[in-house]
């Protein structure tokens, strides 16, 4: 390959890499920083992860892919999950249509002719894995002219320890140099915070990724740029598969209506095997256009069929999976004790949130005020089945001149864990008819340590001296319920006589995110303030949870300062 | 840095606000959590360029600093596995409509309970041991009913429809009542209030109120059997439906037993609910609760028909009283009246008497002014004239005037003096019109 020129011994190259088990991305950060998703020769920037033996010679990617119609035993597939884990513990399901994986020593194998020789070799997990980067990286070298040599990967949130260990001695065997494994949905967040147009704001983001073989979520608080993962969920059920299996089960009917006596197309594996490929096509088209063609040569007994669908069609089927992705998001932010009103955003990420449906799904079970970004619901969402490789692109260019040992030490948990805050802290203010004040929060719950946050406050109307609470607040839902309707004048003399039905249509209830305030963390007095003039307070709040506050009028000099100590109370003067 | 807008106004200082320096810290910051960081994005970088400070971190360090970290990956181990029945194991796929679809996961002990996350966890369990692959791998056949049944009970169980359909027929769920003599025993409390929760799991109504114990009020027990008496169930019987045909080919069958189904469902829906209300009465009759609550009724209603009593008594006292009072203040009155009577009749008779004497002094006084007349003595034309104008002036005035008549004569001799009088007088009369003028024509000066 002519782009394999040699690179100087100490220049470094690096790439994002997105590894799923099904599909693998590769992309770069351009000099302005911006993150590009390289395409490979056959024009894919989705590449199929699979790899396929043809008398020795290898396919890679769609090409792979093709072979599982007629070459399914010399094809791997759907392997990334199989890293680092021993045959006890993988779940072969996803390999039902190509080579299973089978037990080798405490390792997991595939036997495969992959030689031109008339033999069956075992070749590990980490082997395969080693040659799929190899294409990648060879695809990525040949685009950007230079030997890629380093890479950022994205790996799931259950990634574990030996599995990562696992993906980075396949890795090196392919030269490259893992840079970080960094966590996909994070990396989907990194994505749309590096756009030059985003601000920084602290959020909640919930990641929901519906991939070929399982969907993930997570909830991830923002704070500042500096993400935490609160919770996650994992579901192997809901997937990519299912969707193209109600398809394969649809026109698998169809087909039999038709030709009664040529059998269940199902039941033979070439057979499955083109209507598989074929139906995940109709799906990814009923993405973009209402309507899809299903069209196989020779799909049983020599018969050829055709046949259309529509989206809604596709839709009715596939409810039930599409109300169970609904319900694995919601049960993540439960699993995160948050509610839907505390989501500011979701983040539909993998290739089957392309399907509109799910991103209605999905965002039904969020009020108004959360943004879902998907590319049925928001012009500018970035294609969610490049946002894993995008983030890692950008953290790529972030970290590549450090080295091993500089990164290793930044991300050691010394410096990753962090303390943070339980309850947000902000200030009491007051309105028209609450006597007790209103919590305003300034810095949010999950907020990590240190950090320092500023706030401008209005004052009465007059000016005059004002008194500026500090206090702790946690997050409250407000259920307010429907006003019971009129019900007709009841007899004169029944007070307690109550004979409610509840059978009267239930109107919904009004659901609102307040504040309850908590405890009060100190009193400060501004005296004199000038009529229609603010207060400015700032809060510093250091790892040992001390803090140390300014308060002062916008624009005047000195102010009074305030210290609170971690372990006792003390104060100090003006500052 | 970020910096908050906050629009809605501080409270003003109170009155005699005071602090040091204007700073009164009050208390401190609740407990944090330890939790990681991503270690992505600019920002983290430029915080552990900060933490690092051109430090060097052991493993050691690891360990400790991952000590209190809040997790968030669930370990799957941590579940107990319940133990596979071999008999379960030899299940036909096939036969999927009668194999216990909890059991199969290992979850019995959860059954209707079971979350979806456990559901979920509990078939990647079995999934990971169970696949053929692995079956194979084990040098065993690739025999994979098991295998097959696992994916119907996950079918099944993950789909709320097709799950609440089963439980509606899981007899493992059931709870059997205790009979009369079982309750009797004394164990009401427990026994039924089992009973109650696994019925309540058919409860379109949730939370569905609890047994609760001897010491609940009657508003709750009453509340509780309220319910049960309007139980709003989604039990169903679909499950136990006969299979229809699935042939194009019989389609009289095909409706023959459908509608069959139909009936079947209704009939059973019927004895279900003729179950329930028979097991409420059953419960209901033996809930001492509710002898107690009669008795305490009883009791409260003998006290209110006591309490009527004693008012009735007490206002027909009061009524009696009030007459007799009545009576007596009537005969005071009646007395008063008499005396009142008696007393005017001797005032009338004193004032008469008065009169007289009065009438008589007047008369006198007339002599002593020898008749009006001036010088020597009165000629009897005089002497007549004055008395007929006295007696006139007599029958003019009232007693009341002619005792101040009489007042003013009293003690006078001269009879210039009483003439005036006299004269005084007819001129007061003439002046209140009760004479005429000149009627008293020797007193008319
Ligand atoms: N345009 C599209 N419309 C609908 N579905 C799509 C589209 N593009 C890709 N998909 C589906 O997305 C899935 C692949 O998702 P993704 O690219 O996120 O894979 P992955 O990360 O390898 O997933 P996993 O690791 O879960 O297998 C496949 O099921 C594919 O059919």
């Amino acid at each position: 390959m002519s782009a394999e020129a040699e690179n100087t011994p100490t220049q470094k190259v690096a790439i994002g890499i997105s590894f799923g088990n099904s599909y693998s991305s590769i992309a770069f950060t351009t000099g302005d920083g911006k993150a590009e998703v390289i395409a490979n020769e056959d024009g894919d920037r989705q590449i199929p992860s699979i790899l396929s033996y043809v008398e020795g010679e290898e396919l890679h990617g769609s090409q792979a892919k093709s072979q599982l119609i007629r070459n399914s035993k010399n094809t791997v597939a759907y392997f990334r999950d199989f890293l680092g884990q021993e045959f006890k513990s993988i779940d072969p399901s996803p390999c039902h249509q190509s080579a299973h994986p089978i037990q080798h020593e405490s390792t997991i194998s595939f036997k495969i002719r992959d030689s031109e020789e008339e033999k069956e070799n075992d070749v590990t997990v980490s082997e395969i894995t080693t040659r799929h980067l190899k294409r990648i990286r060879d695809s990525a070298s040949d685009y950007l002219g230079k030997k890629v040599n380093a890479a950022v990967i994205t790996v799931p949130t259950n990634f574990t320890e030996a599995q990562k260990a696992a993906l980075s001695q396949a890795a090196k065997d392919a030269d490259i140099e893992v840079l970080q494994f960094i966590n996909e949905p994070v990396s989907a967040v990194l994505a749309y915070d590096a756009r030059p147009d985003a601000k920084i704001a602290d959020k909640i983001v919930v990641v929901a990724d519906l991939g070929g073989t399982r969907s993930d979520v997570a909830v991830v608080a923002s704070r500042g740029g500096i993400y935490t993962v609160l919770a996650t969920l994992h579901d192997y059920e809901v997937s990519g598969f299912k969707l193209d299996q109600v398809l394969i089960d649809h026109f698998a009917k169809e087909f039999i209506k038709k030709h009664k006596s040529a059998g269940d197309p199902r039941e033979n594996d070439r057979s499955l095997a083109k209507m598989k490929l074929e139906c995940e096509a109709v799906k990814k088209a009923l993405s973009i256009g209402t309507t899809a063609n299903f069209s196989v040569e020779s799909l049983a007994n020599g018969i050829d069929f055709t046949a259309t669908i529509n989206r809604s069609r596709y839709e009715l089927l596939a409810s039930k999976i599409f109300a169970a992705f609904a319900r694995l998001v919601t049960h993540a932010v439960e699993k995160a004790e948050l509610d839907p009103l505390d989501i500011t955003e979701v983040i539909l990420a993998g290739g089957n949130s392309h399907t509109p449906r799910i991103a209605s799904a999905v965002g039904n079970a969020f009020p108004e005020t959360t943004t879902v970004l998907a590319p049925s619901t928001s012009p500018t969402a970035i294609n969610p089945s490049e946002l894993s490789v995008r983030g890692a692109a950008i953290q790529a260019s972030l970290i590549q001149e450090f080295d091993v040992e500089d990164i290793e030490q930044s991300t050691h948990p010394m410096v990753t864990v962090v303390p943070h805050l339980s309850h947000a802290v902000g200030v009491l203010c007051i309105s028209g008819d609450e006597s007790h004040g209103i919590f305003h929060p300034i810095v949010d719950a999950e907020t990590s340590l240190p950090v320092r946050r500023s706030a401008i406050i209005s004052t009465p109307r007059e000016g005059g001296d004002v008194l500026i609470k500090l206090a702790e607040g946690a997050g409250h839902i407000k259920v307010t319920k429907p006003e019971p309707k009129p019900k007709k004048e009841a007899n004169e003399d029944d007070e307690d006589d109550s004979d409610e039905d509840d059978s009267e249509e239930e109107e919904e209830e009004l659901r609102e995110r307040t504040w309850k305030i908590g405890k009060i963390l100190s009193e400060a007095a501004i005296r004199g303030v000038k009529k229609g003039g603010k207060v400015e307070v700032q809060i510093n709040i250091a790892a040992d949870l001390s803090v140390n506050a300014i308060f002062r009028e916008v624009g005047a000099k000195g102010g009074v300062r305030g210290i609170l100590s971690s372990s006792k109370v003390t104060q100090n003067g003006s500052a | 840095m970020a910096t908050v807008q906050i629009n809605l106004p501080l409270p003003v200082l109170p009155e005699g606000w005071a602090g040091e320096k204007d700073f009164k810290p009050i208390s401190q910051l609740s407990a944090a959590n330890d939790r990681n960081i991503e270690p992505v994005g600019p920002h983290f970088l430029a915080h552990a360029r900060r933490k690092r400070h051109k430090r060097t971190f052991s493993e050691d360090d690891r360990i400790q600093a991952q000590a209190n970290v809040k997790k968030v990956e669930d370990d799957d181990e941590g579940e107990i596995s319940e133990p596979e029945d071999p008999v379960l194991l030899q299940r036909e796929a096939k036969d999927w409509k009668n194999q216990d679809h909890y059991a199969v996961l290992g979850i019995a002990r959860y059954r209707h309970r079971a979350t979806e996350e456990q559901i979920k966890k509990a078939h990647r369990r079995k999934v990971l041991k169970h696949h053929p692959d692995k079956k194979a791998a084990a040098g065993g056949t690739e025999d994979d009913q098991f295998f097959k049944c696992i994916q119907k009970a996950t079918e099944v169980l993950l789909d709320p429809v097709k799950r609440r359909q089963f439980d509606s027929v899981d007899e493992a769920a059931e709870v059997e009542p205790p009979t009369k003599k079982e309750t009797q025993k004394g164990n009401f409390y427990k026994l039924w209030g089992k009973v109650f929760e696994s019925e309540g799991r058919f409860s379109n109504n949730q939370p569905v109120p609890k047994l609760g114990n001897e010491k609940s009020t009657k508003p709750e027990v009453e509340a509780f059997y309220n319910f049960w008496y309007n139980f709003d169930s989604w039990r169903s019987f679909e499950y136990l439906d006969e299979d229809v045909p699935d042939d194009n080919e019989n389609r009289d069958q095909k409706r023959h037993v459908e509608r069959k189904n139909q009936n079947a469902r209704r009939k059973k829906k019927t004895e279900d609910t003729t179950r329930l209300r028979k097991l409420v009465d059953d419960a209901l009759a033996l809930d001492e609760r509710i002898k107690k609550f009669r008795q305490e009724e009883h009791a409260q209603k003998n006290k209110r028909r006591f309490e009527k009593e004693a008012e009735q008594k007490r206002l027909a006292e009061e009524a009696a009283k009030a007459k007799e009072e009545a009576a007596r203040l009537q005969q005071e009155k009646e007395a008063a009246e008499k005396a009142e009577k008696a007393e005017g009749k001797k005032a009338k008779e004193a004032a008469k008497n008065a009169a007289k004497k009065n009438k008589r002094v007047v008369r006198g006084a007339v002599k002593d002014a020898n008749y009006f007349h001036a010088g020597g003595d009165a000629p009897a034309a005089q002497i007549d004239s004055a008395l007929n104008d006295v007696d006139l002036i007599i029958t003019k005035i009232d007693n009341e005037e002619l005792a101040t008549l009489t007042g003013k004569l009293n003690g006078q001799k001269d009879g210039g003096v009483i003439t005036q009088i006299f004269q005084d007088e007819v001129k007061r009369l003439v002046g209140a019109g009760k004479l005429k003028d000149g009627e008293a024509k020797s007193l008319s000066a």
